[in-house]
């Protein structure tokens, strides 16, 4: 009978890659003085996963490889030989070799592992087996259990076929350190796609629940006593059951930061700079969905700390600085919000260049700008103050793409920076990218939602405030000096507005790409939080919305769409001349 | 016990294979028919939220259990009947290619069984009518019924439902 396997491929690339990313880490975190055999166990354990389901599914290359590293470990767990950086070396070049291989099975290309340095790199692995240095005599006390537990582990993972997979091998290798205990509790794998459908269903069932609520207060309490009992018990129970459920799509950030230890390490040598990294808050959740989204962003940052921030070892000597440069990764939940900081001991940034680099540029900018100001330009465009553009830093994107890939996430970048001392980025982030907060504005019978992160102000105009411009054809608002065009939403979209003049009405001023507008509306209706429904599921883009939602009472709300709204009111009004 | 099972599930063995069940809706005094496999429920009209710039006959969108579904007048859109909005009014929601709309009807009859043959190619007179949302007409007794290709319908582009081409 045969089995086609080609169905658990995918489970084994995405196993095979959490075993090698879980090798990678216990390798770059081993002390090299003083190793500990729990770390040899793990990259141990991962590799003999590996090598067993890649020969079990045929692919014999990395069972090889596998297998050679395993060996070199077997021999480093008993004890046998000790640890050095050569070991480390070689190992890490492993993992690097079987994720290539990994790569090109997987169907995601790459250059993949050449045969050359593949038989190389099990040349040098076996020899470091046979040869390895002498076990050092500090370690042998951390390594007497491991000696003592030997036997009873040969037996579970020593052979070949695995009756049933361990769960402590399979269990979320993502966070082993963190106080989490996820090891222990075990997991299954879900699609991405049944998750976010049961959270559209508790959505929905959040939706009904109020509705029901809405309709049931017509009702006299006294008399359905009972009713309103079960309405505050479901009420309960579907805000407990949507907590659960959004707790699904949420993964600690060790997810993230785990590929970090790696990047520095090799920036670092690449450098000719020391860095120690340090990492907080691993077990900080967050969304899925950010999490790639916020990779790019982040690497960047680090990238441009180690290139930029931290010195050379003889500058920081001369600054009286330890050789060592400090890069610390910390993440927290504050409110709402995903705290992420990348915080360096370095140079900090340069005021006098960054200013002079922004005249350069054009950009208006007073001598006398306070600090946060002068730092918000290293965000421009365009405006690199790298003393030399290195292969590491000025590869394209710049500090600009990582300002705006975090603002699509709904989310800002603040720095602070002290010559001398280091720079500090702290970036907020919302917990989730499926809710958003936004201001809910009435525009004759209906209602539409701005999304909060372009609203800047909102007012009743005063008189005079609203200027007519073009004989009467647009109109401008004064804002504290500042003439935003204004934009009449009611005519734009076609509606009858309630608001007779200007002053019974209400400005709201909004910010999208640079540029400020002044939106007219005829009221405000208060600032909640939506999930953003997909228009073009069974419809199409509608010009001047982004999407829509579904409000507390079941009906749909449209969301404006503010950065495309000055080109959709200028077409509207031209018609209308 | 063979028989009787036989006869259960194919109560006209040679006609049914052949044969479509409908759904009979009415716009204003005429009868129109859906493929019943296209529709996923009926429900009263209401909570439609308009959308700007859109062309008359599409009414906005509704919340139909967390999807946003646009909805179509169809008696806007073809020009029959009055365009009243009554407690009456009904919304039929359809769902084809994975795409779901609702239509906005004055009543929905029955369910009918078409035999094959009981469906005439449309004449070529309907030139008023868009004629490639229409698979053909329906004979039965004294009703005529036009039937809907829903599939055409949702994806032509006088709809307005789907992105445009670029001219």
């Amino acid at each position: 009978m045969a089995i086609d396997l080609s169905q658990f491929h995918q489970l084994f690339f995405d196993e095979a890659a959490e075993h090698l990313a879980c090798l990678e880490r216990q390798l770059l975190g081993l002390d090299l003085a003083r190793p500990e055999a729990e770390a040899f166990n793990e990259m141990f354990r991962a590799l003999h996963s590996v090598k067993g389901s890649a020969a079990t599914f045929g692919f014999q290359d990395m069972a090889a490889l596998a297998h050679d590293a395993e060996s070199l470990l077997g021999r480093l767990r008993k004890g046998e030989i000790g640890f050095g950086e050569e070991m480390q070396a070689a190992l890490i070049e492993v993992g690097d070799l079987l994720k290539a291989q990994l790569a090109i099975h997987a169907g995601q290309g790459g250059p993949g592992a050449d045969a050359e340095r593949v038989q190389a790199a099990g040349r040098r692995l076996l020899a470091l087996a046979e040869s390895g240095p002498a076990p050092a005599p500090p370690a042998a006390a951390d390594r007497v259990p491991a000696v003592a537990e030997a036997p009873a582990q040969e037996e579970a993972y020593g052979f070949f076929v695995e009756p049933t997979p361990s769960a402590e091998v399979h269990a979320l290798p993502e966070a082993p350190k963190t106080a989490h205990a996820t090891a222990a509790e075990g997991s299954i794998r879900v699609g991405l796609g049944r998750v976010d459908r049961l959270v559209n269903q508790v959505g929905e069932l959040v939706i009904t629940q109020s509705m029901l609520l809405q309709a049931a207060g017509l009702l006299d309490p006294l008399v359905h006593e009972r009713l309103f009992n079960g309405l505050a018990q479901l009420e309960r129970n579907s805000r407990e059951l949507q907590e659960s459920v959004m707790s699904m799509r949420m993964v600690p950030i060790s997810t993230v930061f785990g590929r970090f230890p790696r990047l520095v390490k090799d920036l670092a040598r690449k450098l000719g700079k020391q860095v120690a990294l340090q990492l907080h808050g691993e077990a900080t959740e967050l969304d899925r969905g950010l999490v790639e989204l916020i990779a790019d962003p982040l690497t960047h940052l680090v990238r441009n700390s180690l290139d930029h921030g931290i010195e050379a070892p003889e500058m920081r000597r001369t600054a009286g600085k330890p050789e060592q440069g400090l890069l610390i990764l910390s993440a927290h939940c504050r409110g709402g919000n995903i705290v992420i900081e990348v915080r360096d001991d370095g140079a900090g940034l340069n005021r006098q260049r960054i200013l002079a680099k922004a005249r350069e540029h054009g950009l208006a900018v007073a001598e006398g700008a306070v600090d946060a100001e002068v730092w918000q330009l290293i965000f421009e465009a365009g405006l690199s103050t790298a003393e030399a553009v290195s292969d590491v830093s000025g590869r394209g994107v710049g500090m600009d793409v990582v300002r705006r890939n975090v603002a699509n996430l709904g989310g800002r970048i603040e720095v602070d920076s002290l010559p001398g001392v280091g720079s500090h980025f702290t970036l907020r982030l919302p917990l989730t990218l499926a809710v958003a907060d936004g201001m809910l504005v009435g525009v004759g019978a209906e209602t539409f939602i701005l999304p909060l992160d372009h609203v800047v102000e909102s007012g009743q105009p005063a008189p005079g405030q609203v200027r007519a411009v073009r004989g009467g054809l647009a109109r401008v608002y004064e804002l504290r000096g500042e003439l935003l065009p204004l934009i009449p939403l009611a005519q734009v979209l076609g509606l009858p507005s309630g608001a007779a003049d200007f002053e019974q009405g209400i400005v709201v001023a909004v910010e999208a790409g640079g540029t400020r507008q002044a939106l007219f509306v005829d009221r405000l209706l208060g600032q909640q939080q939506f999930v953003v429904k997909s228009l073009e599921a069974n419809f199409r883009k509608v010009p001047g919305f982004s999407g829509a939602t579904i409000l507390g009472d079941g009906r749909v709300a449209m969301i404006l769409d503010v950065p495309a709204l000055p080109a959709l009111a200028g077409a509207v009004l031209a018609r209308a001349a | 016990m063979q028989n009787n099972v036989t006869t259960l599930s194919q109560p006209a063995p040679a006609a049914a294979r052949s044969a479509c069940e409908v759904l009979a809706i009415t716009l204003g005094a005429e009868e129109y028919a859906i493929d019943i496999l296209a529709v996923r429920e009926i429900r009263s009209y209401g909570g439609v939220t308009p959308i700007a710039g859109a062309p008359p006959h599409i009414k906005g969108v509704i919340n139909l259990r967390g999807a946003i579904v646009p909805v179509v007048d169809l008696r806007l859109k073809f020009g029959v009947g009055a365009a009243e909005y009554t407690p009456f009014t009904l919304t039929v929601i359809v769902e084809v290619n994975g795409r779901t709309a609702g239509l906005v009807v004055d009543a929905v009859s029955d369910v009918l069984s078409l035999p094959a043959e009981a469906v005439l190619p449309a004449p070529e007179v309907a030139a008023v009518f868009d004629k490639s949302s229409i698979l053909g007409l329906a004979a039965l007794d004294a009703r005529m019924l036009v039937m809907l290709d829903v599939a055409q319908l949702l994806a032509s582009p006088e709809m307005g439902l789907v992105e445009r081409q670029a001219a």
